[in-house]
């Protein structure tokens, strides 16, 4: 463990101040499982600025009725929710529902859905709910879910769920600095590396000598450096400035989730960071995954499981011994965890496990074709080299690459190659049941989206009509993001056809995960079973693989399309415009 | 080259509407703020008998594509001698890794000094090399070739040594300037830095600077110096 981390940890979460009294009048408060929920009709919120003190300094928080996380808002599944949000910040602000499927001018993006709510103004959303299971809501203008303004949505469904349980807890998983959100985007533009302290050394290439022979480890090297690119560069913001939160509290003051032995508990898992990757276990217990992004999926046992920024899922786990179990949330690249503790008694604190080693990138996460490698291929991947434009030629393979698997006529979208794109995933494959990188061959049973499969059977779905094809883009350098190499400012709308069923395929030609989220629809992901398409609403594009799902395009309006990673959301982001 | 011409063109007219439009085109989308950076890479004391202060440090304002930077470089010893390079030049990311540069620059040494008009690609290498290679113009017809090449490699996250190499071309000689026709300097060095925090790092190293036919005529330079120094930004 990083001796920042365990400093951090040291410190207690507390709120120092409320900086304005909360309207919840007409919200019945109940204090269920340890966490503020509040249930009913009618909601009032209030966002605002709060002094929170997290890591032992002092920082003003933005918050939703004066706490980190917001409260969890419970509705019921058929019911009409109507929520009053008063924004007391000096800048405008806004709530997006995330994963709700809602009309257009409800869903809460400003510029998009709606102005937005200016200061001191209040705006009242009111949809009927038409889903149930976990989601949460956030702030939708500039950084403000950085620095607090999120919190969980658990929705009660109409008939009974097809599992049992004793007790509910959400977990709400997320990343807090000390540092202004502003300051942690520009370091990043100056300088992309700032936060990374796991870089390779002089002495990782001696070990690799040892360890593969001079020639190995030198060729290995001079691929990944002749391309400019770092093995090592997993997240963008690490432990160096986070302290990673579950429920708001930090891994030394902990959340408790209280059991008796032999109670099924189940866990309402939400990543609400603004960067960072999870990889969630509780050593001893295996979790059953019973439902992602809110909807039911055939039960699937697992040790662990990584959530993407914006997923959620519902895991239910029962707890045999009268132990402290660690919930143990280590983030993808290993500078710290968020961590609470499943016990039977709110003295007993679990010790947190040790954390598994720092991952390293492979040619597989950078989209290379190992087969055609050994063939003397080249390197299966293009890179911007030096003064050149990439060449007609490569463009022409690659799209040829995208012809292949051509089931659906393609609607062909703008796409551009310079300055916003440092590489191309030559050979992206379908890696549904590659855990991922850092979760490889780790001897535990992980989670793959191959393992999801829909509860119902979604044969009786439309097929899709016609498909589009997106490259997530970047320019880690720079740190430049974008789609099909094209920014969010200078792209126009994604058009969606009000009826049809389309399928979209992303092909990440990039070495980060992006969280790709469609607002309004669901994204129906194909698994491996077209009879049981997963829906979901957030979905990972792993690096340099593809991914395809599909989209009943049911919801008229314009929403937003985007990687729900924080700093890459600006750029990497479309306006879509359903017509 | 007329490619080059043409960017020079764009690129001034670009310089132009980037101060005129000033904070305007931070509308432009919130992906792109518009940012400062100053940094001081070499800030040092060599232990030669003059005790010869050097520095180089570099400004920018601007966007991902569109940045106004200035750079400056000189020595300045005990007995007051002063030489300097300064440039200000307009510029733009033409490529993932490669921004194309153009402007003026402006060289002191002593009392004698020199315009030039610039242009420079500098960007970053296969292999991570940060690199920069400047032409020069000036109006006695004499053209300059200036090439800047620096690796980081990391001892530890924290301990990172640092070879640079410099080297310098001209046309023409220019007695004032002490600049010959040819090869006219090379300047090596190593650093090693403590990163205490990204932003503050001191450091120990060695230079080895050496001048070539003419311009080893007009200031016959041969010698190793070991420096501390201190390199910073913000």
């Amino acid at each position: 463990m990083q001796r920042r981390t365990f400093v951090k940890g040291l410190a207690a979460t507390s709120l120092v101040a409320f900086s304005s009294t909360s309207l919840q009048a007409k919200s019945k408060r109940t204090s269920i499982s340890n966490s503020n929920r509040l249930s009913g009709n009618e909601f009032f919120l209030t966002i605002d600025y709060t002094t929170v003190n997290i890591t032992g300094n002092t920082a003003v928080a933005t918050t939703v009725n004066g706490q980190i996380a917001g409260p969890t808002l419970v509705w019921q599944e058929g019911e009409t929710v109507t929520l009053h949000v008063s924004n007391k910040l000096k800048k405008s602000s806004s709530i997006h529902w995330h994963g709700i499927i809602l009309p257009s001018a409800m869903d809460g993006v400003p510029g998009i859905s709606f102005n937005g709510i200016a200061p001191g103004e209040t705006f009242t959303y009111t949809f009927k709910v038409q889903q149930h299971g976990t989601y949460w809501y956030h702030s939708h203008s500039g950084f403000q879910e950085q620095t607090g303004v999120y919190g969980a949505i658990v929705i009660k469904p109409k008939r009974k769920e097809p599992f049992s349980y004793h007790k509910e807890y959400v977990i709400q998983l997320s990343d807090w600095s000390d540092e202004k959100p502003t300051t942690i985007y520009k370091k990043l533009k100056q300088m992309s590396d700032y936060y990374n302290f796991s870089q390779r050394t002089v002495g990782t290439f001696i070990d690799e000598v040892k360890e593969k022979g001079f020639s190995k480890a030198f060729s290995d090297r001079s691929m990944w450096n002749s391309m400019r690119m770092n093995d090592r560069d997993i997240s963008d913001v690490t432990g160096y400035t986070y302290t990673y939160l579950m429920n708001g509290q930090n891994p030394a003051t902990q959340f408790k989730v209280l059991f008796k032995k032999g109670e099924k508990i189940r866990l309402r898992l939400i990543n609400a960071a603004a960067m960072t990757f999870f990889d969630v276990r509780i050593p001893g217990l295996k979790m059953t995954v019973v439902a992602a992004d809110g909807n039911h999926v055939k039960p699937v046992k697992v040790d662990e499981l990584r959530i993407g920024v914006a997923e959620t899922y519902d895991v239910i786990v029962q707890p045999k011994k009268n132990k402290a179990y660690a919930i143990f949330a280590q983030s993808i690249e290993r500078s710290g965890y968020a961590m609470g503790s499943l016990t039977p008694s709110s003295t007993l604190l679990a010790t947190p496990p040790k954390m598994d080693p720092v991952p390293r990138l492979t040619m597989v996460d950078m989209g290379m074709d190992m087969g055609a490698m050994n063939k003397k291929e080249g390197t299966g991947m293009k890179c911007s080299s030096g003064m050149k434009m990439p060449n007609k030629h490569n463009m022409k393979k690659y799209k040829f690459q995208a012809m292949e698997d051509q089931k659906y006529p393609i609607t062909k979208l703008p796409m551009s190659r310079g300055v916003q794109t440092t590489m191309m995933a030559m050979s992206p494959k379908y890696r549904l049941d590659d855990p991922g990188v850092g979760l490889r061959h780790n001897g535990r049973k992980v989670l793959t989206y191959a393992d999801l499969k829909n509860r119902y059977s979604t044969r009786r779905a439309k097929k899709p009509d016609r498909e589009i094809v997106l490259h997530l883009t970047g320019n880690m350098e720079r740190y430049m993001w974008s789609i099909n190499g094209i920014k969010y400012a200078d792209a126009k709308p994604l058009i969606f056809h009000y009826g049809e069923r389309l399928r979209i395929t992303f092909i990440n030609d990039t070495m980060m995960n992006h969280p790709m989220h469609l607002h309004g629809m669901w994204s129906d992901l194909e698994t491996g079973d077209d009879n049981h398409l997963v829906k979901k609403h957030t979905i990972i594009v792993q690096p340099g693989s593809k991914i395809s799902y599909r989209v009943t395009v049911d919801a008229k309006g314009a929403w937003a399309y985007h990687c729900h990673l924080l700093y890459h959301m600006a750029g990497m982001f479309r306006k879509v415009v359903v017509a | 080259m007329r490619r080059i011409k043409n960017h020079c063109k764009k690129s001034l007219l670009s310089l132009v509407t980037l101060i005129a439009l000033g904070q305007n085109l931070h509308a432009a989308g919130a992906d792109d703020p518009m940012r400062t950076m100053f940094l001081m890479d070499k800030f040092e004391i060599l232990n030669n008998d003059e005790n010869t202060r050097v520095w180089e440090g570099s400004f920018y304002i601007g966007y991902d594509i569109d940045k106004l930077y200035l750079y400056s470089e000189g020595e300045a010893t005990s007995d007051g001698l002063e030489t300097s390079q300064n440039e200000l030049v307009y510029s733009r990311a033409i490529a993932a890794f490669w921004d194309i540069q153009a402007g003026i620059a402006y060289d002191k040494n002593d009392d004698a000094s020199k315009t030039w008009a610039e242009i420079a690609i500098a960007g970053l290498a296969p292999y991570f090399f940060e690199t920069r290679a400047a032409l020069l113009f000036n109006s006695d017809g004499n053209v300059g070739l200036r090439l800047d090449a620096e690796y980081e490699a990391l001892i530890t996250q924290k301990l990172i040594l640092t070879p640079s190499l410099e080297a310098d071309f001209y046309t023409k000689d220019d007695p004032k300037m002490h600049l010959g026709s040819g090869l006219s300097a090379i300047e090596a060095g190593l650093r090693l830095r403590y990163e205490f925090v990204r932003e503050f790092a001191p450091y120990i190293g060695v230079t080895w600077e050496k001048t070539f036919a003419n311009t080893r005529d007009y200031n016959p330079v041969n010698e190793t110096n070991l420096m501390v120094g201190v390199r910073f930004w913000f």
